[in-house]
């Protein structure tokens, strides 16, 4: 057992890393934590997104011929965790990149790969996901967006929610639904939706925390030609499911705040001393380290070049619960005070107050707490999946 | 990264539990759990015995195998999984790991072949009272090289050849190696929730014993050894939590209940992720113990004691909801179930409780901090 790199590792970490030096400053630590890092400049990040992809290191693991670098999932992990150190504004590709142009690839035509892939690799166009709706969460399957058939064309109408990065996208895929008169699964069809076209309307949801980060798009009588179908008519579901695969390795740190921010606040404040607050502090440690070392589990599955195991899919539960319970753990600490988000007068920059407002969202966002422990239950323990009484009649009449 | 077991030791891990499973069954474990005149397994022990086992982190000169922490960290999984009702931890982890930590060479050299040919069985005896394991309360004293006091419980106290002490010393605590088959020495079987190991009331009576290590650093010392035994235990704590989870999982898919498999409600369903995300923290928390005892790293004390907090967690967690999963079966005597749930309480108080060691792993962090 060690922590160290192959020497092939190690000679591409060097590389990365001093590529990355060359480019970017380092992340000072408060930019590291928090909201704050959601809040990069588009211009900045297109910038960045086209260096990245004329030097090879966008898409590590996409063929060269592709505008990839041909490598392997450890060396993506590798950038990722270097680029991560500096103050790299990479959010508005994550979605775009990581699963709505693998999607294209897979299932568009040659004229979508010509026109699409190598603009996005750039950063010349942005994609964004168009799949969850107001009545279609968990249950994703069951959204209502209607394409019908119109000549050449398909007439989309509908509303889809919780959309990142709508309001800077140039395309999206988009889920919908065509046949109606059969189970729910079976009617839906993927397309390829120009984010400009006419009847398309971005509008940002106003977050519980406060933030508008996200939005709703609705769409009016929007016209997509079936050249911009992906996959046949009904094949949606299988699709949806490859651009869901397709969702990158979780290899970020943490979230927010996290033991060592708090056990720091706590000094300062001068309660470390409280014993209730200790035993909280160690577990928050083992739940911390568990969530890390769970990592480099898979980091070393990755290395020897086996498909990591289940181990992966506790990440999530872990860490946005975690999130939540210190932040309300430090927030009550500083008592009546413990209200005020002003930066300028709240400890630690009010990062806690921030995250405690975030923490909702995230064990919400990409799988609830509940739709992960099924996950869990059902793929890696094999417990039967959950009575599903709209599996077998047609989606008009549920 | 590489951040995993080596293929040897992953040899070895099958190897030893293809042996256990053939081995030491639950029957086994019953034979003592029904039988109040048995303090142990013999058959399963002198099996273990010829297997080596003992002798995994003893170094060839001592008569051991000569292999590492990592292995023997491996092998202690599966007894973990097993519920093997020997004496190992306690000769293996306290009292071997005491030796090779503290013992002169004389000392080594008398003890550790007995150890890996299985000629002494070793037990660690600490606890006085209710309450932590604390230095300034001992009241067992040796003085003159006498020993005087009374120990309660002690693991396999009643079938160790030899003891570890903890006792005051003068001004100081020393740790104190005695021979248990002496005048000095009486003791009596305790009655404990785990009765598939065997424990005593050990008096000392002007018991004849001798320093292991210097005078006054039993505590430091003391400290050391549970930071070893940690680890191992959690990986011990990690096997039975393991079972629990295979238990409950296999459970929930044959019991039907209102037209289905009880496994297919979510309150199922969700318990037994809790159980597998616990049980993951507690794996990955082990494996770096493991990684700092087989590298003697300066991370040890918070290495070890995160690797005692999760597994004591997780095998708490996994075989009390292995009962509730198996229900009103869950709570008969024939049932597996409350096997794990005795062997969780005995593991997660044995080596100190979660609540000390959260303390000690909040000190070393301010350690490092500091530093």
């Amino acid at each position: 057992m060690d922590f160290n790199d192959t020497p092939e590792e190690a000679e591409f970490r060097a590389e990365a890393r001093a590529f990355l030096e060359q480019h970017l400053e380092p992340k000072n630590a408060s930019a590291i934590r928090g909201r704050e890092a959601r809040k990069q400049t588009l211009e900045k990040a297109k910038k960045w997104q086209k260096v990245k992809a004329e030097n090879r290191f966008a898409q590590i693991t996409w063929p060269r011929e592709m505008g990839g670098r041909g490598g392997t999932p450890m060396q993506q992990v590798i950038w990722n965790q270097e680029e991560t150190k500096f103050d790299a504004p990479i959010g508005p590709f994550a979605i775009g990149l990581g699963m709505c142009v693998p999607t294209v690839i897979a299932f568009g035509s040659d004229a979508h790969k010509e026109r699409y892939v190598q603009k996005a690799l750039h950063g010349e166009e942005i994609w964004c996901q168009l799949f969850s709706e107001p009545s279609a969460g968990s249950d994703v399957a069951g959204l209502k967006t209607k394409a019908v058939k119109d000549g050449d064309d398909w007439v989309i109408n509908g509303q889809k929610v919780w959309t990142t990065g709508a309001q800077f996208s140039d395309f999206g895929i988009v889920l919908t639904r065509t046949d109606p008169n059969v189970p729910k699964h079976k009617g839906l069809t993927m397309f390829i939706v120009d984010m400009k076209a006419p009847g398309v309307e971005v509008r940002p949801i106003h977050q519980a925390s406060g933030g508008r980060e996200f939005n709703e798009v609705y769409f009016t009588d929007v016209r997509i030609p079936d050249s911009d179908r992906l996959g046949e008519p009904g094949m949606g579901w299988k699709v949806a499911l490859v651009t869901l695969m397709n969702e990158r390795l979780a290899v970020g740190g943490s979230p927010g705040p996290d033991w060592q921010e708090i056990m720091d606040y706590a000094r300062d404040a001068g309660t470390l001393s409280n014993s209730a607050f200790r035993e909280k502090l160690a577990d928050w440690y083992v739940a911390a380290q568990g969530y890390k070392l769970t990592k480099f589990r898979t980091q070393t599955a990755l290395s020897r070049g086996e498909t990591p195991g289940p181990e992966n899919s506790i990440g999530k539960i872990i860490t946005a619960n975690h999130l939540q319970d210190i932040c309300n753990s430090a927030v009550e600490m500083q008592d009546h005070y413990g209200l005020i988000v002003d930066k300028d007068k709240a400890p630690a920059d009010a990062i806690f107050q921030e995250s405690l407002m975030w923490a909702p969202g995230l064990r919400i966002a990409g799988g609830t707490d509940e739709i992960l422990k099924n996950i869990i239950a059902e793929r890696v323990l094999g417990l039967p999946q959950d009575v599903r009484v709209d599996k077998d009649k047609a989606f008009s009449e549920l | 990264m590489n951040f995993d077991f080596s293929d040897d030791q992953k040899f070895l891990r099958e190897e030893a539990r293809k042996f256990l499973s053939a081995k030491c069954t639950t029957a086994e474990v019953r034979a003592v759990l029904d039988d109040e005149t048995m303090s142990h397994n013999e058959a399963v022990w002198q099996q273990i015995v010829e297997m080596g086992w003992l002798g995994t982190a003893i170094a060839e000169e001592h008569g051991g195998l000569g292999l590492g922490m990592l292995e023997l960290c491996v092998i202690a999984e599966e007894l973990g999984r097993a519920l093997a009702p020997v004496p190992f931890a306690s000769t293996v982890y306290f009292f071997a790991e005491a030796l090779k930590l503290a013992g002169s060479d004389a000392q080594k050299a008398a003890l550790l072949p007995k150890v890996a040919d299985g000629s002494a069985i070793g037990c660690i005896a600490a606890s006085e009272g209710p309450g932590a394991v604390e230095a300034g309360k001992l009241a067992t004293e040796y003085k003159d090289g006498k020993l005087s006091g009374t120990k309660i419980p002690v693991t396999d106290g009643d079938i160790a050849t030899h003891a570890v002490v903890l006792a005051r010393d003068g001004a100081g605590v020393s740790l104190v190696l005695v021979a248990l088959d002496q005048p000095g020495v009486t003791r009596t079987s305790i009655e404990t929730i785990e009765p598939t190991r065997s424990h005593a009331e050990i008096v000392f009576d002007g018991a004849e014993g001798e320093r292991l290590g210097a005078q006054g650093d039993g505590e430091t010392l003391y400290n050391e050894v549970m930071n070893r035994a940690a680890v191992l235990l959690a990986f011990e704590q990690t096997g039975g939590a393991s079972i629990c989870l295979e238990m409950a999982t296999d459970y929930a898919k044959e019991r039907y209940a209102f037209g289905r498999p009880i496994g297919g409600n979510q309150a199922i369903k969700h318990k037994l992720a809790e159980m597998y995300v616990k049980n993951e923290v507690a794996r990955s928390n082990a494996y770096y113990g493991a990684w700092a005892l087989s590298t003697d790293a300066a991370e040890l004390p918070e290495a070890a004691a995160a690797a005692r907090i999760a597994a004591s967690e997780a095998y708490w967690f996994a075989s009390k909801e292995n009962i509730q999963t198996h229900g009103g079966m869950g709570f008969t005597w024939e049932v597996d179930c409350h096997l794990y749930y005795r062997r969780a309480k005995l593991l997660a108080v044995q080596a100190g409780a979660p609540a000390v060691w959260k303390e000690k792993l909040v000190r070393a962090l301010e350690t490092r901090n500091a530093a």
